[in-house]
């Protein structure tokens, strides 16, 4: 097993070198240059912008660029952001626990949502409750998080004035005063990400139940005489939650993607409108950073799906 | 003595997309304690629909026992609800099935999936059931019994599957184990050892065999008395030696002359004798006989009244008008 774990980590580490290089190119290509300001500027002399573009080695050709930034890297040195004037780790790792804590609790309530959801429904197919649990699934997932996320701040904040509609980090309490507004501003970003989410994982959990439901395995289940609750969640979930698994870890970078937007409209500050931000801005150094934190995050979830894989069916050996 | 198991005029019904299904159409079939009784017909003639009618364990809906009696031991199984049912399954009725490749959790140990029905039906501890489940491995002969109960299904071949569904089956000793098909999927060597331990286990445990097949080879060996079952109906019914040296119905007929001979085929290079034709769909049958298109002998009442099941030498009951022109010609 942990033999195991420790190959997976290996084979990443080329997988992520492949996605740096290519994050690396494109942001090359791209227009924007982090000087273009100074060029513009007319205080700023034309050679003195120059000396500095040869300074910072940005007329080199891309490859040589690439594995400068690469040996800087693996040295643990991620460059330092243009526009905040700091360095780019410290810079993420301010960001990163609010965008994991606000995705991670999504995807929590997604989960405990579609999963009782799902196999309910699927035990009673076409069920009144399957049919109301269809249409909310249908129009949850038609639904995108801006459009979501304004109409949730228009009715809980300005309406209602129940929840705040800006996030903020430095909350002016102490004790259980703060764990309570860090709830409260995290209820609605959290509600419309893991409704969203909610929505299609419950008719995929449905669809993977009714598969599994009528497979001889849980009529023999049922000759045996467990009782129908015991039937469902022993022998036909578990079956039922291998193919839930692959869909929850494939559906990551979506949910980071979706994060970015959602980030966005409640102002979280988060690493997702942190990309946003330099991206505006031309912050090299930081949208690269970021997007290589994306994908160690991705290849990690995809490693963790494969891990739970084993644990739930037996067929499938660690080797 | 009362029987072990009466079905009074069973039907089972489908409803689907082209109208009601009549899988199980008025059947009626009786079992004494300690009996081993052979239900053949060909695939789609409603053996298995009636099996698992018994337990309710069709899909309700689509499946729904619209009439007829289940009595076991005098009780009518009918009325009782899956929850009530759930008290009787495995505990006195053991269900083999017919897929030992897909009928076993794949994600359970094989001996976890004996234990829990111990477990629930005898209330031992995990423990106890676990000893049981080990002894009920050495009982079908699964060999190294004691390390085999932590592997899964896919580390066993089918034979060895179906030996862990007999021990499934049997563990709580129920009075009554219905066995569907269950050597259709297996090599004929296997078959012969699977037949030969279900006798075995039968002979040791005392319980009632109801055996569904559709090899006739299966029913010489093993029936005491047979039932052969046409397009949802019973059409024959008598103990297994008068069914074979005079069988009435020209269904039976048909199905004993359709077993391969090696003797026949070498004297006479004949072609082996099939029924032509295939099951009849069960949606809005014809009247009257329904194996009458398929039937080398049908006449004209064969197609407008249905003949009923009646006894025609003592233990010998069938459904033909042909009895009854025997009768009148005689």
């Amino acid at each position: 097993m942990r033999q195991y774990i420790l190959r997976r980590l290996l084979i990443a580490v080329p997988s992520l070198l492949g996605i740096s290089l290519v994050l690396f190119t494109v942001l090359a290509l791209a227009p924007g240059d982090p000087f273009a300001e100074l060029v513009t500027n007319p205080n700023v002399p034309p050679e003195v912008a120059a000396a500095l573009r040869t300074k910072f080695g940005l007329d080199d050709p891309v490859s040589v660029r690439y594995l400068r930034w690469l040996a800087a890297m693996a040295q643990g040195d991620w460059g330092f952001s243009f526009v905040s004037r700091m360095n780019v780790d410290t810079l993420i790792l301010q960001r990163l626990p609010t965008t994991l804590y606000v995705i991670g609790s999504a995807q929590v309530l997604a989960l405990l949502i579609a999963i009782p959801v799902g196999v309910f429904a699927a035990t009673r197919p076409y069920s009144i409750f399957d049919q109301i649990a269809n249409t909310l699934a249908f129009i949850g997932f038609s639904l995108p998080t801006f459009f979501t996320g304004l109409l949730f701040i228009l009715v809980f904040s300005i309406t209602l004035d129940w929840l705040p509609f800006v996030y903020t980090t430095d909350i002016k309490a102490t004790g259980i005063r703060w764990v309570i507004e860090h709830v409260r501003q995290a209820i609605m970003p959290v509600m419309v990400l893991g409704l969203f989410q909610a929505a299609s994982m419950t008719r995929f959990v449905r669809s993977a139940m009714l598969d599994v439901i009528r497979l001889d395995y849980v009529t023999t289940a049922r000759a045996k005489g467990l009782g129908q609750s015991r039937v469902i969640v022993k022998h036909a979930m578990r079956n039922a939650m291998i193919p839930v698994v692959t869909l929850v870890a494939l559906q990551m970078p979506a949910v980071f993607g979706g994060a970015i937007v959602t980030e966005q409209i409640f102002r979280i500050p988060g690493i997702g409108s942190l990309l946003i931000s330099s991206i505006l801005s031309n912050d090299t150094p930081v949208v690269m950073a970021v997007t290589f934190v994306f994908a160690c995050l991705v290849v990690l979830f995809n490693l963790i799906a494969d891990i739970l894989y084993g644990w739930l069916d037996p067929r499938i050996s660690f080797r | 003595m009362a029987p072990l198991l009466e079905i009074k005029g069973l039907k089972t019904h489908f409803a689907t997309d082209d109208g009601m299904l009549r899988a199980v159409d008025g059947v009626d079939i009786t079992l004494n304690k300690g009996e081993t009784l052979c239900v053949v017909g060909e695939s789609g003639c409603g053996k298995t629909v009636t099996a698992m009618s018994i337990l309710k364990l069709i899909a309700m809906p689509p499946g729904r026992i619209v009439q007829g009696q289940i009595l076991f031991e005098g009780r009518d199984l009918v009325p009782l609800s899956s929850h009530e049912l759930d008290d009787i399954r495995a505990k006195d009725i053991g269900f083999i099935f017919q897929e030992p490749m897909t009928s076993l959790n794949p994600v359970l140990s094989v001996g976890e999936q004996v234990a829990e029905s111990l477990r629930r039906h005898e209330g031992l501890s995990n423990k106890d059931a676990l000893a049981r489940t080990v002894e009920m491995f050495k009982l079908v002969q699964i060999p190294n019994a004691e390390a085999r109960v932590h592997d899964y299904p896919h580390q066993f071949s089918g034979g060895m599957r179906q030996r862990v569904m007999i021990a499934m089956a049997l563990a709580c000793k129920p009075k009554l184990v219905i066995a569907d098909e269950p050597t259709t999927a297996l090599d004929v060597t296997i078959q012969a050892q699977i037949l030969d331990l279900l006798q075995d286990m039968k002979e040791r445990f005392g319980m009632a065999v109801m055996l569904i097949t559709h090899a006739m080879g299966v029913v010489a060996e093993t029936a005491q008395r047979v039932v052969v079952m046409y397009a949802g109906k019973v059409v024959e019914e008598a103990d297994v030696d008068s069914l074979f040296e005079s069988p009435r119905h020209p269904y039976t007929q048909g199905l004993i002359r359709s077993i391969p001979r090696i003797d026949l085929a070498a004297a006479h290079k004949t072609r082996l004798e099939a029924i032509g034709g295939s099951v009849p769909i069960l949606i809005n049958p014809a009247p009257g006989c329904r194996f009458a298109p398929r039937c080398r002998y049908a006449f004209g009442r064969c197609a407008e009244q249905e003949p009923v099941l009646r006894e025609v030498a003592p233990g010998h009951r069938m459904a033909c008008h042909l009895e009854d022109v025997r009768g009148e010609t005689a």
